[in-house]
Parts: structure tokens; sequence; C-alpha cells
């Protein structure tokens, strides 16, 4: 019954496209992308039409949604029988959508020359289980933000190098009465308060797994997470990070309100643009720190590719478009949003000219990214942890309890 | 004979509409049903029979209760109070006074607005920043200092109340004006020359008039706050810490964002009944309304 309408349907389907192509000749892509952060929705627009201009025999419809919604409407598009040919994904999805054949796997279309160019970090972002299902288009990680202005009537030298000393200076400023509440985190019931989380484990060498098993009750997961609610508690941390976004806690750093940010590359050039920030010119980046003992700097993969779906109807010229999207010519240009996959574009001064600062924390930064872990059940972990996250900091759990909740809510 | 003939005819002329019903409603349901009783997961697994170890799952967990009782909590509060706003708006619009037609418009603009909007709109009046409503009440001398309205269990699930009102009390107060419309003004006149009060007047004269169109206000109202997701999915998306996580929203995490189609069915089709329940409770409470007048 249900196959005979969808048959139906296609046919119908396929009908009204002969008559189109024969119009145009032409293939239409569908593709999948994010609205916010990194790439705005007119740069993509505009990186797009640039590949529509040397393939005009392809019509490319983008597609933008808030990142909070990219994960689920690729799978709701898959389940219901595509849609889309290509979808932006996330660095903790590969093992899902390989898994459940959402996307293809491209290991055999990788040529030497992306292989040999590309940074080693930035493949992780599409591997799982050894194969390649996608390229990377955003290398991404947090950084530690700080507003120089601050923390020079702070007396403060050098931006903190150890979480603990990030307490320390951030205390130092709200002693002197320049800022009540001087760190901006996002720490809402989200992904994002996951990235956080995951940058703290990484200083203090947590681990979120151990032979598939929940490992982050304990050691490095356990310090991470009593690290933010000391933080939070002792008044040091703005308490309405646990509400915020990423965007909340650039709004909040550009009005000047925030002595420390933990957010994404696309932070830096937007608060130093004086259109934009108040505290445009002043605003320094460094690694997000380490702790004594344990780790120099601590960083998130926030990074995110382009792959092709196992529905897709188109995957040669889907292929090429991401070819496109990812090329080092497309990736230098956009540079001041996101910061290259290629190696050498970071010796390139057209790249590097004016954010010479990033550049600098990102050859740390980059290196040491820590990967969020890789399971098929990553939603469920994620929603488990992000719950103990929030009860610890609302005081409606100890850190350990939280955790312990978490673990066993994990489906793992 | 020609009974006969009139009944055949009339399914025949009925037959296009059963045809889509049954193919846009009856068959997802049942495949819905299908769906529950196996370990189906959204993409790969087709899954197998599992009987009913989703619904056992399901309704023991602690999830689905708390779930319960917020869903329960923000339904009855917000139908309540939509219901004595509604009612208070309609009679305000239906007295006699320069720039009523104008304020009736007004007045369904937040009906209007899709819910997505609202709930935007919503989200920066209590953004903990640079909010109006920490603004307003700042300068009220209300409190202190700004206060993070979603960020707070105690507070983030009566925000949501509040946005939700906003937007559905013009719903109850268009049906109560129209049937206060209906009301003679002869009658209304007649009681006021007899004496009877402000109050009388409207327990006795109009609330008769108003009872029947109310209570379909209320059913429409309540089914649909028992089934909240997207108001609360934009503002909080069932934070802090879950206080504000409904029952469609854990079966949208359930089914979709974790992907298990066979229990996120399970639970579609408990707060599917829990609703029909309720509904039930309605009509029969509407059918003896209708029977006393």
């Amino acid at each position: 019954m249900l196959k005979s309408i969808r048959n139906a349907l296609l046919g119908a389907t396929l009908i009204g496209t002969a008559f189109a192509s024969q119009a145009y000749a032409e293939t239409t892509l569908n593709a999948l992308f994010m609205a916010q952060a990194a790439y705005s929705e007119a740069d993509v627009r505009a990186m797009t039409e640039a590949f529509t201009k040397t393939n005009p025999e392809v019509k490319v419809n983008l597609e933008f949604v808030p990142y909070e919604g990219l994960h689920d409407k690729t799978v709701l598009a898959q389940g219901s029988g595509g849609g889309y040919d290509v979808v932006l994904f996330d660095v903790i999805w590969p093992a899902e959508y390989a898994s459940n054949k959402v996307l293809v796997d491209v290991t055999d279309r990788i040529t030497d020359e992306m292989n040999k160019g590309i940074l080693p970090g930035a493949w992780t972002t599409v591997e799982y289980d050894g194969k390649r299902y996608g390229m990377p288009w955003i290398l991404d990680t947090k950084y530690l933000f700080y507003s120089k202005e601050i923390l020079e009537k702070a007396g403060i030298k050098e931006p903190p190098k150890t979480w603990d000393e990030l307490a320390e200076q951030a205390k130092t400023i709200k002693e002197k009465g320049l800022l009540q509440t001087p760190i901006a985190w996002s720490w809402s019931q989200a992904e994002a308060a996951i990235c956080d989380y995951t940058t703290l484990v990484s200083a203090y060498g947590g681990k979120f797994l151990d032979s598939g098993k929940p490992a982050f009750t304990t050691g490095g997961g356990l310090e991470a997470l009593n690290y933010m609610v000391t933080s939070y508690t002792s008044g040091l941390t703005n308490p309405n990070s646990k509400e915020f976004l990423e965007e909340d806690v650039r709004k909040v750093f550009q009005n000047g309100e925030a002595a420390f940010a933990l957010n994404w590359t696309y932070m830096y050039n937007l608060a130093n643009d004086p259109k934009e920030s108040k505290v445009a010119g002043k605003v320094g980046v460094v690694p997000a720190p380490g702790v004594a003992g344990k780790s120099e700097v601590s960083a998130v993969n926030g990074s995110m590719g382009l792959g092709i779906t196992a529905t897709s109807k188109h995957p040669e010229e889907a292929w090429k478009y991401i070819v496109h999207m990812t090329s080092q010519e497309t990736q230098n240009a956009y540079a001041k949003l996101s910061l290259p996959i290629w190696a050498s574009s970071y010796e390139d001064p057209n790249v590097t000219k004016g954010q010479e600062e990033l550049i600098a924390a990102a050859k740390h930064g980059l290196a040491a990214m820590y990967p969020r872990p890789t399971t098929p059940k990553y939603q469920e972990l994620s929603t488990a942890l992000q719950q103990a996250i929030q009860e610890a900091l609302l005081g409606q759990a100890s850190p350990e309890d939280a955790l312990k909740t978490a673990a066993e809510n994990s489906g793992l | 004979m020609s009974g006969t003939w009139i009944s055949t005819r009339a399914w025949l002329l009925m037959l296009p509409l059963l045809v889509v019903m049954v193919s846009v409603i009856g068959w997802p349901l049942v495949d819905t049903v299908r769906l529950s009783f196996t370990d189906a997961e959204l993409v790969g697994t087709e899954g197998s029979f599992v009987g009913i170890a989703n619904y056992e799952k399901m309704l023991a967990g602690s999830n689905f209760q708390k779930a319960l009782v917020t869903t329960t909590w923000f339904a009855v509060v917000s139908v309540a109070a939509e219901m004595v706003l509604g009612v208070l708006a309609a009679l305000l619009l239906n007295q006699q006074f320069r720039g009523r037609t104008a304020l009736r418009a007004l007045m369904i603009l937040p009906w209007a607005l899709p819910t997505v909007v609202n709930a935007t709109l919503w989200r920066l009046i209590y953004n903990p920043e640079y909010g109006a409503l920490n603004a307003a009440l700042t300068q009220l001398g209300l409190i202190d200092n700004y206060r993070s309205w979603l960020g707070e269990p105690g507070s983030a699930l009566t925000a949501l109340i509040i946005a939700d009102c906003w937007k559905n009390f013009p719903l109850v107060a268009l049906i109560a004006l129209a049937a206060l419309q209906a009301v003679p003004r002869d009658i209304t006149a007649a009681a006021h020359v007899d004496g009877a009060g402000p109050f009388n007047r409207f327990r006795f004269v109009i609330m008769p008039y108003l009872a029947g169109p109310l209570l379909v206000a209320l059913v429409l109202r309540t089914i649909e706050a028992f089934k909240v997701f997207d108001i609360i999915w934009v503002m909080t998306r069932g934070g802090p810490a879950n206080s504000t996580r409904t029952l469609s929203i854990l079966v949208y995490q359930e089914a979709f964002s974790f992907q298990r189609a066979g229990s996120g069915a399970s639970l579609a089709l408990i707060v599917t009944l829990l609703v029909t329940i309720l509904a039930a409770g309605y009509a029969a409470l509407l059918r003896r309304a209708a029977g006393a007048s």
C-alpha cells in the first residue's frame, strides 16, 4: 500500500523532472547549511554563486537552519526518503551517520593533493572507523578571548595560562570593581555547554568513554564539572551563562561586560569590528588554558564537514560542489570567518594579515583539538550530560551524582 | 428502496473524502500503532516485534512522570489564565467606546503571529542582559538586579506560561466576544431596570449565552496546551535542567534526536490517549451543557 503510493508519487516527480530537465538540461542540488557562526548565510550564497558560475549546468538550492536543528533535519529528511544531496555535519555525527547510512563513504574520491595539503587534525572531523564521510569545511575550536583593556586596568600583564590562573585573574578583576561577573560561557541546555565542558575535560586529562563505557564520572570528567560549578557559585562567572548560547556570549563580550569568554573562531573578527562591537581593537585571543602538570592548552574539536547523502541522485555533482566549497581558494577568501583547512594557508600573508594573534592561538589550539566521544549514541549521551551540567550548576545535585545519573541515562 | 438508494448515493458522494481521510490520517495512525510494538530505529533497522516492552519502559521512566507533571501544570495554569483574560477582554471590547474597532484588530495580532516569532519575541523580553522585562521591573523597583528568567527552574515554566497566554488568550476573547454579541440588549437592559448588579447580570443573564462557546474554547485550548511543543522548543529547548520538558518534547527527543522510532511511537500514542480522554471528558460536559440549556 505505502510502497505503491510512494512509487506513484515518485513516478509523478520523475515525469515532472523529466519535463523540467528537457527544458533546462541541468541538475539541481539541494544543500543544507546552518544559519550561524563561522560562514554567514550571505557568505555561503556567495561561495555557491562562484560555483554555479563555473558550472552553469548545476543549480544549487540552499537551505539554512539553526545549528540546533541541523542534526534532526538531516535525519528526518533521510527517514522520509531523502531531499538533500549535500549536508553540513558536525564532528560528533559521523559515527551515527555512518552506522545508519546517512552519508556515503567518500574515501576513494579523496585525492593525494587533498591528503597531503589538508591538516591531519582536520581529517578527524569526517572520519569514523577508518573511513571518510565527507570533507572538512569549517575548522574550529574554542579559544579564550579576553579584553585587553580590562586586564590592563586590573594590572594583569599576561592572559592566563592555566584555568586556575583564569579564576585568580577574574577574582582580581571582580575585587577591583571592574566587573561583577568577569567570565562568560555558553552553558545553556544545548550542545554548546558540552563544547565548554569538553574543553575543560581535555585540560584535566579526562576521558569520556573507556572501552565504550562512560568514564567521565571520575578523574578529569569530574574535575571539569567541579571547575564549572566553582566558577559559577563563586560569582566569577556570569550567572546568565546557564541560558547563553554562543551568540549571547558574543553580545555580552562585545558590550564590554565580560573580561573573559570562551568562544569559536568567528567571534574574533566580529568583536574587532567597530560597527558591531564596543571593544573593537581591544580583543585578545589565546588558546584555552591548560592545567598545571596535565596540559599546556586545551581545545575541543568543533569542526564541521560537508558530505553527500546516501539518498542523493547526483553524487558526482554533489562531490564537485563540495570540492569547490572546501578548495584552498574558497577557504582563503573567507579566512576572516573560519580558518582554512589547508596547512600552507597559514604561511600565506593574505590569510594571516590582520589576524596574526588569532593565527598564533590557532597553531596551538588546533593542534590540541580534543574529540567529543565518537559513538552512534552520541545525541543521547550529550543530552544526558547537558542535563548533568545544568543540575550541578543549579545545585540540584552534586557534580558526582549528576555525572553518575548522566552515565546511567547515556544509553551506553 | 429509495431509502437505500439515497444512503448509497450519500456514501458515494462521501467516498473521495473518506479515501483522503483514511490515507492521510488513518494509515499513519495504524502505522504508528504498528511501530510502537517494534524496536525500529528511525533510519537503518526495520525493527522486530517486542510486544509492550516500549510502553513499559516509557511509563516506568522518571522522565515520563516528570514531563507529565510539567505538561499538566503548563496546561492547567495557562488555559485557566487564558479563559479569564479572554472573557475579561471580550467584556471590555463589547462596550461602546471610541477606538473599539482598532483595539479589536490589535488584540488579534498576538494570535495571528507565528508561534516561532512569538517565542523569539518573548526570548528577547526575558533576556537576562538587556531584556525589557528586567529593565521595567528594575525601574519600578520590584527587583534589585537583573534575573535570568529562562535560566532558573523556578521561573522558566512560569515565563513560558505567560508567553503562551499572551499568544492564545485572543482566541478565547474572540469566541467569547462572538457569544456576547448574541446577547439581546433588551434583556440586559431589563435586568438593569430590575436592579441586578453587574455581577448578577453577568452571572444570570450573560453567562447562559457564554457557557457553550466557552466550553468549546476550553476544549480547544486544553488539547493544544497539552500538546505544546514549538514555543518551548524555541525558548528553552526543555531546559534549564529539563524543568520545562513537556511530553511533546520527550516524544520528539525519543523519536528524532535519539532515533528510536519504536519507543517514540509508543510515547506519542500514550500522549494521544491522554488527550483523547481529556477530549472525551469535555465532550460529555458539552453534551450536559447542551441538555441543560
